[in-house]
């Protein structure tokens, strides 16, 4: 007779699962920022490496803080907080100071994540509460550039190609010289900008990654990028003096970092693909209007934030149509 | 890309797991010594027992008898001696009424009911009442009596037959075998259905991966059009009531309706071959063929049991289990229910002993919601699953009504894809039970 | 300046003047008793009389939907005050607190198999009626614990709830929230408690725990007052009758029965000062007391079970304790 070996598992039907986890899904992530992050410290120099390392271990470290602080089971290894470090430094000039990395780590993990009751509860992609805050609070700091090489000749900065639009513009009126801008040169990553951003390749290939695993939805970078295009491109047809060309505008900035990996933050996104285009196409428009008609030279940050805000009310109004129901009015 | 028809929403493509038993034929497990048959293996009123302690039964002989009309009655599946009409242990997991039976090996049957040997003659009453008295339930898993299925009220008009020969649960291959060994007799259920409704043509779905089995049911049938075999898209939970008609018919059945008011009847292919053999031979259901499956199971194979075998009999019969079995599920990995223990009876609705090995059981716990959206597309349903459970979480019983919790057919597939690990299917189903009890109140 | 002083100013002034119509103009009437019986009602919202809410229970106080002692938590204090402002009578309320039946915790009761799912009982249950061999007995997953709006229950070390009877309100919020409905609501006189539901037989339960009750029956025999029934295999004490003499805790085989009083002693009659009324005679649920009208009376101590119902009820002051009567079982906190 065959003995059963006790105890048995007793659990709610389904009894099999795919494979994924909350943390093999942020470790995927972060190593899908590899090439990008990689690239940054090529590109910047020990310094980068510098300020990514402080980062990750600031948010790991302040997340383990607030979480002993709550009560809770410390759950540094489940990725998510090392993720938001990478971001953040992924998200910082170069040559940001010590303090600033480690003020955007407690920001980020304590302003962004653990307000809000933790992992899966802050409306808001930490990492960019964090850029934001910092960005706002010490704007010198966080608009020093670095050109890349230039820790080999110590002190020479470059600003980014948007930055120079935008000075061009502000004083000259129209674009000049800034406008010509070397499309390889951006798509490669050999231009001024935070760690994480300059590299476009790096950022398609982590990124290719994910979108084959499904662990990003491919819905949001396309309408994000899609939106931005148009309304840049739109801009441009008129005024090509006056604003970056539209490809020039996806290369540059923030853009691919913040469609690829900020803006599909599973959290702070909606939930059905309705939603996550409604949410993409706000976040291209958003960031095309700071970007044409702002004060700052770059709007990814705070459109995707804008749009973060958004999502309780976009879940609202793009809820799947339930099986058997003709119509339905929103609960 | 598939040729098959599907459902439109949702659904998801766990791994098969079939290869284990879909090539072993069926064999007749050896009756056990003694017999546990619950007085409750439907859906519906438990059966009262006219048996006690020390009578003499024959196989085929009521036990139990049906109480009102959703209630079948329990037949003896062999002949001996009642030693107990008491509480036994029972899938559902908490003890309930059953009688049990010392065999005495000689397997004897009573006096069959009386056999209809041509339906399509026989008056659709009397066949319903056949369909009751022989103890017949719906054989996919949900037991719900087929008498009561076939009784549509006066105001339905029912134009469509399915039988479900999709067995989308991952392992088992219960059906599958029976559609191979016994087609005829399926199809000979299909056409008794089809009298009862005056119809003149039905469907059978089955899904791709048994192209053996859509062979085998196509050539029974024959070119005369009257079952036309469906093969259907390989995806998950394509068997579920609803799913299937939308994926043979193209109708969506209404939330909380039942299949007949878009027209629609689905029968399990076992339930049809059950119904041949109770009208057409007068007997009544007190076997049935089950997978024991699974890594934990040393020699996996199909058996055809009697009702109230010991579920340790029918895996000793199977080789008995390897050392690292950590769970014991009757029924298929997405639906069905974990054992505390292998001395339960199978019963007329077990479809299924599946043994899993320590490395295929989860036990981490839930973590927090990711907000991921995988549940939500996950759900055939259209529901937010993510959603029901943190509304119950919190104790918002109104608030999981709004994101109609109570149209779960707890199908598995939101828990199945959760990175999160959170058991959505058990959330959910507490949350339908507190919606119940409080639109019971309200009401009042 | 000016100007902006006077556009301000003018604003605020239409502002106000508007404001201060729409609420006379637009004014609710509302029942000035109602906010008062919000006022002397709890607060704590735990719906134990049946409304959504204190203030829901307050308007159908005042529309005499609702009668003054619906508020359980309250007791005899609210009630009063709100007869007090309604000007009726208040009627009589018994204080009743949660008893929890069941004493099969970790170690005690044998577990089906490893739980793995929503730690709530109610939910635990749906999953083959929860993860305890008994299937009467306490899952330990905490729900009542969570439900109580007061703070009275607490799992113990071994996961079974213990009321804290001093917070405990009686609002019934764990009765309706345990799935094994093995919590009530009882007179708070009674404390001698069958912490059992299984109906189970003796042989079925000892297999499942050690602590259950197996219907043996002692307690019923050793009851002085029949207080204790059994019903299929299940002692079950009836809270009006018993005397909480613990007669039954001490003859329980298997410790299951509950005794709460903690020192308990014979009834002395100091005989120069009793003045022979009776009155302690009449109460004695055991006879247990006799003597002559107006004549000294007299305590039998083989009889007494040390309830102490005659010493309140002497007029004389004359009965005191006498020899302490031990516990044999441990008297649980």
């Amino acid at each position: 007779m065959s003995l059963e070996p006790r105890p048995l598992t007793l659990s709610s039907s389904p009894h099999a699962f795919a494979g994924d986890s909350t943390a093999r899904i942020m470790w995927t992530v972060v190593a899908a920022l590899a090439p990008a992050t990689a690239w940054g410290i090529y590109a910047f120099g020990p310094r980068a490496a510098w300020v990514t390392a402080l980062a990750v271990a600031g948010c790991a470290g302040f997340e383990a803080v607030f979480q002993r602080m709550r009560g809770r089971p410390v759950t540094v290894s489940d990725g998510s907080a090392v993720l938001t470090g990478l971001l953040l430094a992924l998200n910082l000039p170069a040559a940001s100071p010590w303090w600033l990395v480690v003020l955007g780590a407690a920001v980020a993990m304590g302003l962004g994540k653990h307000v809000f009751g933790g992992l899966g509860q802050n409306p808001f992609n930490p990492a960019l509460v964090a850029r934001v805050v910092l960005l706002v609070s010490f704007p010198v700091q966080m608009t020093t550039w670095s050109a890349p090489g230039s820790f080999l000749a110590d002190g020479i900065s470059g600003a980014t190609p948007l930055g120079a639009a935008k000075t061009a513009v502000a004083t000259a009126g129209v674009l000049g010289p800034a406008g010509h801008v070397d499309l390889w040169a951006l798509a490669l990553g050999a231009h001024g900008g935070s760690i994480g951003e300059v590299s476009a390749i790096a950022l398609i290939l982590g990124a290719a990654v994910l979108l084959w695993r499904r662990i990003i939805p491919w819905d949001i970078p396309a309408a994000f990028i899609g939106a931005t295009l148009l309304v840049t491109g739109a801009v441009w047809e008129l005024h090509p003096d006056r604003v970056l060309d539209p490809l020039a505008q996806i290369l540059t900035g923030g853009l691919l970092l913040g469609a690829l990996f900020m803006a599909t933050d599973m959290v702070t996104s909606p939930l059905t693909r309705k939603g996550r285009w409604i949410f993409g196409l706000g976040c291209g428009v958003i960031t095309a209007a700071i970007r044409l008609w702002g004060g700052y030279p770059e709007g990814v940050s705070f459109a995707i934030l804008l749009m973060n805000a958004c999502v309780p009310l976009i879940d609202r109004f793009t809820r799947p149509r339930k099986f058997g129901w003709v119509k339905e009015a929103a609960p | 890309m598939s040729a098959g028809r599907t459902f439109k929403r949702g659904g998801v493509h766990p791994p098969g797991e079939k290869h284990r038993t879909a090539a072993v034929a069926v064999e007749d497990a050896p009756l056990p010594e003694r017999l546990v048959v619950p007085v409750s293996q439907h859906i519906g009123a438990p059966a009262r027992p006219v048996v006690k302690k020390g009578d003499r039964v024959l196989a085929g002989q009521v036990l139990a008898e049906a109480v009102g009309f959703v209630s079948v009655p329990v037949h003896a599946p062999t002949s001996g001696t009642v030693r107990r009409v008491d509480v036994a242990p029972h899938p559902m997991g908490t003890p309930q009424p059953a009688i049990e039976i010392e065999a005495d090996g000689d397997d004897a049957w009573a006096e069959p009911l009386e056999p209809i040997p041509a339906p399509e003659a026989a008056d659709p009453s009397v066949l319903r009442r056949r369909i009751q008295e022989a103890g017949i339930v719906g054989l996919g898993g949900a037991t719900f009596p087929t008498h009561v299925k076939l009784s549509p009220p006066p105001e339905a008009t029912i134009d469509a037959v399915i039988l479900n020969g999709v067995e989308c649960e991952p392992y088992l291959t219960a059906d599958h075998r029976l559609m191979l060994e016994a087609a005829g007799e399926i199809l000979a259920g299909l056409q008794i259905v089809l009298h009862l409704f005056g119809l003149e043509r039905g469907w059978v779905g089955i899904e791709e991966n048994k192209p053996d089995a859509i062979a085998e049911m196509g050539r029974r049938a024959g070119d005369g059009g009257w079952a036309e075999v469906v093969p259907l898209e390989i995806k998950y939970p394509q068997g579920a009531e609803k799913q299937l008609i939308q994926a043979v018919l193209g109708r969506e059945v209404p939330s909380g309706a039942l299949p007949m008011a878009v027209g629609a009847v689905v029968q399990n292919v076992a339930t049809a071959a059950a119904i041949h053999a109770a009208v057409v031979r007068g007997r009544p259901l007190v076997e049935r063929v089950v997978t024991v499956t699974g890594p934990g199971v040393r020699e996996p194979k199909n058996l055809r049991f009697r009702v109230g075998t010991p579920v340790r009999h029918l895996v000793d019969r199977c080789g008995g289990l390897t050392g690292d079995v950590a769970k014991v599920v009757l029924g298929g990995p997405m639906m069905g229910l974990a054992q505390h223990t292998l001395d339960v009876p199978a019963i007329k609705g077990t479809s299924g002993v599946l043994c899993l090995t320590r490395d295929r059981v989860r036990t981490a716990p839930a973590g927090p919601c990711l907000r991921c959206g995988r549940c939500v597309d996950a759900c055939p349903m259209g529901l937010e699953p993510t959603g029901i459970a943190a509304a119950i979480g919190a104790d918002l019983v109104e608030e999981a009504d709004r994101y109609h919790a109570l149209d779960c057919i707890e199908c598995g597939s939101c828990a199945y894809v959760c990175p999160a690990f959170i058991p959505l299917v058990q959330s959910i189903r507490y949350a339908k039970g507190r919606v119940l009890s409080w639109r019971r109140k309200r009401g009042r | 300046m000016i100007e902006a002083v006077l556009i301000v100013g003018g604003l605020g002034l239409v502002s106000a003047l508007g404001l201060g119509l729409a609420s006379l103009k637009f004014r609710v009437e509302v029942d000035p008793r109602v906010e008062a019986l919000e006022g002397v009602l709890p607060g704590a919202n735990c719906g134990a009389c049946g409304y959504a809410g204190c203030s829901a229970l307050a308007k159908a106080l005042a529309e005499g939907a609702a009668e003054p002692t619906a508020c359980t938590p309250g007791g005899a204090e609210v009630a009063g005050a709100i007869a007090g402002i309604l000007g009726v009578e208040a009627g009589t309320t018994v204080r009743r607190i949660a008893v929890v039946h069941c004493r099969g915790g970790r170690g005690v009761a044998l577990d089906k198999g490893v739980y793995v799912g929503v730690p709530d009982c109610r939910a635990a249950a749906l999953v083959g009626g929860g993860p305890k061999l008994c299937s009467a007995g306490c899952l330990g997953l905490g729900t009542c614990e969570r439900a109580c709006p007061f703070g009275a229950i607490h799992l113990d070390g071994a996961g079974l709830p213990r009321v804290a009877p001093d917070r405990c309100t009686g609002c019934g919020a764990c009765v309706d929230a345990c799935p094994k409905r093995i919590i009530d609501l009882e007179p708070d006189g009674c404390r001698v408690h069958v912490r059992c539901r299984s109906t189970d037989r003796g042989k079925a339960v000892k297999a499942v725990c050690s602590e259950g009750c197996i219907g043996c029956g002692r307690c019923a025999k050793a009851c002085p007052v029949d207080a204790i029934a059994m019903d299929r295999g299940l002692a079950r004490i009836d809270p009006d009758a018993c005397v909480s003499c613990g007669r039954c805790a001490a003859v329980c085989p298997t410790a299951n029965i509950d005794d709460l009083v903690a020192g308990r002693c014979k009834a002395l009659i100091d005989e120069p000062a009793c003045i022979g009324c009776g009155k302690c005679a009449r109460v004695c649920p055991v006879d247990a007391i006799a003597g002559e009208r107006k004549a000294p009376h007299r305590v039998d101590a083989d009889r007494c079970v040390g309830c102490g119902r005659c010493a309140p009820v002497c007029p004389a002051g004359a009965i005191r304790d006498g020899d302490p009567i031990p516990t044999s079982v441990e008297t649980a906190a």
